[in-house]
């Protein structure tokens, strides 16, 4: 529970992470940082594909990496703003994120690059975003990223 | 300081109105309290203290903490966070000359500890007689809250006697949704709140809530407060008294005041308690220095009007309530220069504070504020590390560069309607403070009266509106309604319940719980 003491994870406290095949195969696929138990399930709620775990309310979720279209509608949903779709094509690396911020984002903005500490490490550019009055105001958007930042990059500011 | 455009809420402001700030006019909109619109202007004095004259200001921005009492057209001591604009209001702060602002006599804070060590009153002018007898005259003067007023009022006043099966004081989510289960099944419901509006606190809640889809998790509490509300306005057999405030029960009769005009008594055959909380403070020094505020009141402040608090903030207390804070804080271009966590880990839920320290803003845990700096307003802060024995670390004290500080240390059960009706009380910390022995189905041990919310125990809303369910269906099948599909319901509300809280933040409550339970169980 050393998280607790930081308000982040390091390495290895991460959860699994997808394997590479699935990470750079056709669909994208989620990844859940979300390991202490509170009594939240809306993610499990929303997935149409039996994805995503839970045996009961308050058991953290777990993803089957095979299961998961990577359809985002648990991205969409999740209050915790802890769900990352990640993907890599053609050798360059996606992140899929919830933004809640002024100014909205567009395809092709530049942005800067956050870890889970909130240390700045690179820009990115926006490659898709869901218009925020599509999904009650949390604005779901891509960034691409180097491949190599895709479990690294968590969190997107324009400016 | 006035947002034009946020994220998550569409500010729809009222005309343009002036009011009067110690005669200077002050812009409006209708729709703000005098304190949101006097915020707004940068007044941060509200008034001094009545015996040291340190200066006062906003604070809870509910109604609760008499830090922003202010003369309003010629009436003292009236609380601004709760009274309206209106277009040519006279408003003057008190307890100083000429103004709270420049009052010369904020120099006895300077002075008295001086002059006047403790106990010296006991001995000090007390001969000779005429002495004596002058400056009790003077002192009469300095003391007490405001000036009379010096017309009789004109106010009409009515009286208004109603009946009622459930009376529901408070219409935040646990009365709400107290009362739309009361109704649902046929039972005729009163519901009294103090606000002109109903959903008590969720009306400032941007955030999505969390629990399950079934109990509208993934939705913001603005708009949770909304969905209850309409449900509520589906029935007939509700009638809703905003702008009341309830001041007693008397047996089975609520008493409340409706508009500062009418007297309304409600002969109830079940009462529903579900009037909240209040926000604590901290000890430290300067805590009283305006700037230092109770993190709902920002909330409020930000979210409800869509003022900006300040520039940077300081947080101290990272449970849910100061996590979620920093975020809107965030989500309204105010920096947060750090939180503050007396315990060595983060008390509120690891996504909310993950969500925090990815956009930078550090988490100090077994760290504690030592003092706020700044002569009339806060102008930063210290902050130090504890040790295991949570004293101050020598020289690990630091500055924070901040011009508020939020306050985010908890709540405590706003009880006083408990007492009145008689209940059994217990203090449980891990409910935050003294609350109501109680049946599983929330009935305390005065026959007929339910609690509900945070006044039983501090929580959060999604359990408000579980616990509001269990005793607004109980409250109708023990007045006949219903039937057997009540009965399922109920059994299904307590089950619900019980599942929310199975996990680890769940513990603790349940825990505190098990230690207030009444043990003349009424089973049905």
């Amino acid at each position: 529970m050393k998280y607790l003491e930081r308000g982040y994870l390091e390495k290895d406290e991460l959860p699994s992470l997808p394997p590479a095949e699935r990470i750079e195969s056709k669909k994208p696929v989620v990844y859940i940082e979300c390991p202490q138990p509170i009594p939240c399930s809306p993610c499990y709620e929303s997935c149409r594909f039996d994805a995503i775990k839970m045996d009961n309310i308050n058991d953290p979720p777990e993803v089957d990496y095979e299961k998961c279209t990577g359809c985002m509608a648990c991205l969409r949903v999740c209050p915790g703003l802890a769900i990352f779709l990640v993907h890599i094509k053609d050798g360059k690396g996606y992140v899929t994120l919830q933004y809640e911020f002024l100014p909205w984002l567009e395809k092709g903005d530049k942005v800067r690059l956050y870890n889970r500490k909130g240390d700045h490490i690179g820009e990115g550019v926006i490659t898709w975003a869901l218009k925020p009055e599509r999904n009650d105001r949390t604005q779901l958007v891509t960034v691409e990223v180097d491949k190599d930042l895709i479990f690294e990059v968590r969190a997107v500011r324009k400016g | 300081m006035r947002l034009e455009s946020h994220p998550i809420v569409d500010f729809k402001r009222g005309k343009e109105v002036t009011i009067y700030f110690n005669g200077q006019p002050v812009k409006a909109y209708e729709g703000e309290t005098i304190a949101a619109a006097l915020y707004a202007a940068g007044v941060r004095v509200f008034s001094r203290s009545f015996r040291f004259h340190r200066p006062r200001g906003f604070f809870c921005a509910i109604g609760k903490c008499s830090q922003c009492m202010m003369e309003v057209d010629g009436v003292p001591n009236i609380r601004t966070c709760k009274v309206y604009v209106r277009d040519g209001m006279q408003i003057r702060t008190q307890n100083a000359k000429p103004d709270a602002e420049n009052d010369y006599f904020a120099i006895i804070d300077k002075l008295i500890d001086r002059f006047f060590p403790h106990g010296s009153h006991y001995k000090k002018f007390n001969s000779p007689r005429l002495l004596r007898e002058f400056m009790t005259k003077q002192m009469r003067k300095m003391a007490g809250f405001g000036n009379v007023p010096r017309n009789v009022p004109d106010v009409n006043t009515e009286y208004e006697v109603m009946e009622a099966d459930v009376a529901v004081i408070g219409g935040g989510p646990g009365g709400l949704s107290a009362a739309i289960h009361a109704a649902k099944y046929g039972a005729k419901v009163v519901l009294l709140d103090e606000n002109n509006y109903l959903g008590g606190q969720l009306i400032k809640q941007t955030h999505r809530f969390f629990g399950s889809g079934r109990h509208k998790a993934g939705t913001r509490g603005i708009r949770i407060a909304e969905i209850l509300e309409e449900e509520l306005m589906q029935y007939d057999n509700v009638d809703i008294r905003k702008e009341t405030k309830v001041f007693g029960i008397y047996g089975m009769d609520v008493a409340g005041v409706q508009n500062n005009s009418k007297l309304l008594r409600v002969k109830a055959r079940k009462i529903v308690i579900a009037t909240g909380a209040y926000e604590r403070t901290l000890i430290f020094e300067n805590n009283d220095l305006p700037g230092v505020y109770g993190a709902g009141g920002v909330q409020t402040l930000m979210n409800v009007f869509g003022i900006k608090p300040g520039n940077k903030g300081l947080i101290v207390g990272s449970g849910n309530v100061g996590l979620i804070l920093t975020y809107q804080l965030l989500q309204a271009g105010v920096d947060v220069a750090a939180i503050v966590e007396a315990m060595p880990r983060i008390g509120g839920y690891f996504v909310h504070a993950a969500k925090v320290r990815r956009l930078g803003v550090p988490i100090y845990t077994r760290h504690t504020i030592v003092k706020a700096f700044g002569e009339k307003k806060v102008e930063g802060a210290v902050i130090a590390q504890l040790d295991e024995r949570w004293n101050v670390v020598e020289g690990s004290e630091r500055e924070i560069e901040c011009d508020f500080i939020c306050v985010a240390v908890g709540l405590s059960p706003a009880h006083e309607l408990l007492y009145h009706v008689g209940a059994e009380m217990k203090f449980v910390p891990e409910l935050g403070g003294m609350v109501p022995l109680r049946t599983r189905f929330n009935e305390t041990s005065v026959k007929g009266v339910y609690v509900a919310g945070d006044v039983a125990g501090i929580e959060e809303a999604t359990a408000a509106i579980m616990e509001g369910r269990i005793a607004g269906i109980h409250s109708a099948i023990t007045l006949g309604y219903g039937g057997d599909e009540a009965k399922k319901e109920l059994d299904e509300a307590v089950k619900d319940l019980e599942e929310f809280r199975a996990g680890p933040f769940g513990e603790r409550i349940v825990c505190g719980l098990e230690k207030c339970v009444l043990e003349s169980e009424v089973m049905l």
